[in-house]
């Protein structure tokens, strides 16, 4: 596998936009042919040589090339768009969009996280440090389909917001959420570790929800049905299972009504 | 002498009445008389005949006090500042016609700007809801002449739409609603008791933010199914009562306010409200309808809608348009410093935005177009004062339920103002000009 290093040398003096900080953009380039690759400055196109330091090369393919990026990036957007395969590793705490529409590969980021970090996500797996802000993991406005694939951890707290529309893969959060997990969700897996505000399931249909901690404010539409014992990310506990939420249309499989899951733990 | 002009439009807020009488002088300069219009909309009428109106840009110098330019000069300052900008806001459209809108947007585009209107602190909520999952909609009329349930959430129009209720939603007899009010059941939900709240039949009083926790539960009482003994703070026999009786209506309209679209949830709540109204449908006929305020903010998300694929926070900067709110909202830009330059047309940001926003418009170069002085102005650079739409010069507009109403002109502007529409031709050109287009 080869490295490519980024460090960031010129801060914009607004946002950069760097989608084409992702393996398969870096793939089978020199750093000279990586610091020639665009971004944009609001209307202005720039380079990525224009802003980073850049040092090694690109390997093969998307797979063999793993990145890592230096310094303060609190204005970079972007970071591992759409990538398919590959690492990137980001010491700082990237702006909006981070692995927004992932596909596959594996993004690190030993600090925070903006909003809209995973958008629309189809696979590989996204790991956070920090703390991780609104719309994580959620749809692109206006798309029902929300996550689709892969693995989002995020070791601090999450914002509002989280799992919108999602429809496949998981998300595990370490600390606290704010409100609105899983709205609409058709599938997928949510663990919140700590404590949840309040419209945890709303307009569920499917999909599961695992709350450790409190729920400030239960939707009315989720239901009381029984006490279960799970085994979460290694913890074995006795967790209360709602059902909900029943305002919303649900399917039927044999006769019966699927309904989306939610476990709180006593 | 004077003459009396009849079946004016009202260019105020959303409801944009259009059965107005206007008294002007002889010559047609003056305007004397409002007849019809409620309290704030003949204010509109009349203050374009202030003494104290401004009818010459003027720019506001280092040590804060103002320097009158021609408009000359103010287009060449206009033009320069967008084409040099690398993202410049430009924020408001909600209270001019559907051309200058129009006009608007190519500078927009050619400038590689951010276009955003009042939607983004009002009813864009509502707007991203309507794209998550649709809306049941009517206009106005059907409301006048079929609705005999009629809910307000979230919206006081007593105040806020003064002739709404008169005029379409609880008073009026329709083809359908001969009985006038007396046929209409009304519910009012707001944590206040409003003078709207004064005239329902039915007001439930909600506990502050739980809105979308009531809704979930109506949805829950149409299915017959079991509800927590309290929700939002409404004892559950009241919401299955409420149930009832909007099942039981011939034709229900759902109208809804900054109450739920700018309260905890934000999109959600609408997102919810959609969703009781679609529920509605299995039992009898409903529709729902966001009170828009400025009177044509519903034309510049239909313009832009048309122009672009998106009603408000269209990012234009990378040549293609962009949306989402969140990132590209006014001030989401101006919070994060997203933006290097401010243009403001037909709207109130100073008066209405937060003051770190405002804060961040009076640190940038920053234009401002308006036939008033408001707190927008004070902050701006530049202060480009023009012709009233809808009472100096006419132009389309659309009503809150997506009709579109031709406004008219019922008097003369002081002579020599430009309006909202050749202003910015001249600066359109201009800018072509510069960029050598």
């Amino acid at each position: 596998m080869e490295t490519v290093t980024l460090t960031i040398k010129n801060q914009p003096s607004l946002y950069l936009e760097a989608d084409n900080i992702s393996p398969d953009a870096f793939a089978g380039k020199s750093a000279e042919n990586i610091a020639a690759l665009h971004a944009y400055e609001g209307n202005t196109q720039t380079t990525l040589g224009d802003h980073f330091e850049i040092s090694g090369k690109g390997g093969a393919t998307a797979t063999e090339t793993r990145i890592i990026v230096n310094g303060d990036v609190s204005k970079v957007k972007y970071i591992g768009m759409k990538m398919t395969g590959g690492e990137i590793v980001v010491n700082g705490n990237p702006d909006m969009y981070v692995g927004a529409w992932m596909q596959g590969g594996k993004i690190t980021v030993k600090g925070n996280v903006d909003a809209f970090a995973g958008t629309g996500m189809k696979g590989g797996e996204i790991v956070i440090d920090g703390d991780a802000g609104n719309y994580l993991g959620a749809a692109y406005r206006g798309d029902w389909r929300g996550m689709q694939g892969g693995k989002i951890t995020v070791k601090g707290n999450a914002g509002s917001d989280i799992g919108t529309f999602m429809n496949g893969g998981e998300i595990v959060i370490g600390g606290d959420v704010d409100v609105h997990v899983a709205t609409h969700a058709e599938g997928g897996k949510i663990v919140v570790k700590g404590n949840a505000k309040s419209r945890v399931g709303g307009q569920m249909v499917e999909g599961e929800i695992i709350v450790f901690g409190d729920i400030e404010v239960m939707m009315p539409g989720f239901i009381y049905r029984k006490d279960v014992d799970l085994e979460v990310d290694g913890i074995s506990a006795r967790f209360a299972l709602y059902e909900g939420d029943i305002g919303e249309r649900h399917r039927k499989r044999k006769g019966e009504v699927i309904y989306g899951k939610l476990y709180q733990k006593y | 002498m004077t003459k009396t002009v009849t079946d004016v439009v009202c260019p105020f807020c959303g409801t944009l009445c259009d059965d107005l009488e206007v008294v002007v002088s002889d010559d047609g300069k003056q305007l004397l008389e409002v007849y019809n219009a409620c309290a704030i909309g003949a204010e509109k009428f009349l203050h374009s005949q202030a003494e104290d109106r401004l009818t010459r840009p003027r720019l506001q110098q280092e040590d804060g006090s103002w320097k009158d330019v021609t408009y000359d000069e103010a287009i060449e300052y206009t033009a320069q500042m967008l084409a040099s900008s690398t993202k410049p806001l430009m924020y408001g459209w909600s209270s001019t016609n559907c051309e200058a809108q129009g006009v608007g947007s190519e500078i927009g585009e050619i400038t590689g700007a951010v276009m955003d209107n009042t939607a983004t602190v009002c009813h864009g909520t509502s707007l991203i809801a309507v794209q998550d999952i649709g809306i049941p909609h009517c206009t106005l009329g059907e409301v006048k002449n079929r609705a005999d349930r009629v809910v307000f959430w979230g919206c006081n129009p007593a105040h806020a739409h003064p002739r709404h209720m008169s005029r379409y939603s609880i008073f009026p007899r329709g083809f359908f609603t001969g009985k006038g009010h007396k046929g209409r059941k009304v519910i009012v939900i707001d944590p206040r008791k409003t003078d709207t709240a004064n005239v329902a039949d039915v007001h439930l009083q909600i506990e502050q933010g739980r809105d979308y926790e009531l809704l979930d539960a109506l949805r829950v009482a149409f299915k017959g199914l079991p509800l927590p003994d309290v929700v939002a703070g409404i004892p559950k026999e009241q919401i299955y009562e409420a149930a009832e009786v909007l099942k039981s209506g011939r034709f229900v309209i759902i109208f809804f306010g900054m109450g739920v679209t700018q309260s905890l949830g934000k999109n959600h709540n609408i997102d919810e409200a959609i969703a009781v109204t679609r529920d509605l449908n299995e039992y009898t006929k409903a529709a729902i309808m966001p009170m828009r305020g400025h009177y044509n903010v519903t034309g510049s998300g239909a313009v832009w809608g048309w122009q672009f694929g998106f009603p408000f926070a269209v990012d234009l900067s990378r040549g293609f348009a962009r949306y989402n709110p969140g990132e590209t909202t006014s001030n989401d830009l101006l919070r994060r410093g997203e933006v290097d330059s401010v243009f403001v047309l037909g709207s109130d940001p100073g008066a209405h935005f937060p003051f770190s926003s405002v804060k961040k418009i009076s640190e940038l170069p920053s234009v401002c177009i308006d036939p008033h002085q408001t707190p927008t102005t004070a902050v701006c650079k530049l202060h480009v004062p023009v012709a009233f739409v809808g009472v100096e010069i006419g132009g389309c507009a659309y009503r809150m339920d997506n009709v579109p109403i031709e406004t008219r002109k019922v008097v003369e502007a002081p002579e020599g103002m430009m309006t909202d529409e050749e202003f910015l031709e001249k600066v359109l050109v201009r800018i072509k000009e510069i960029k050598g287009e």
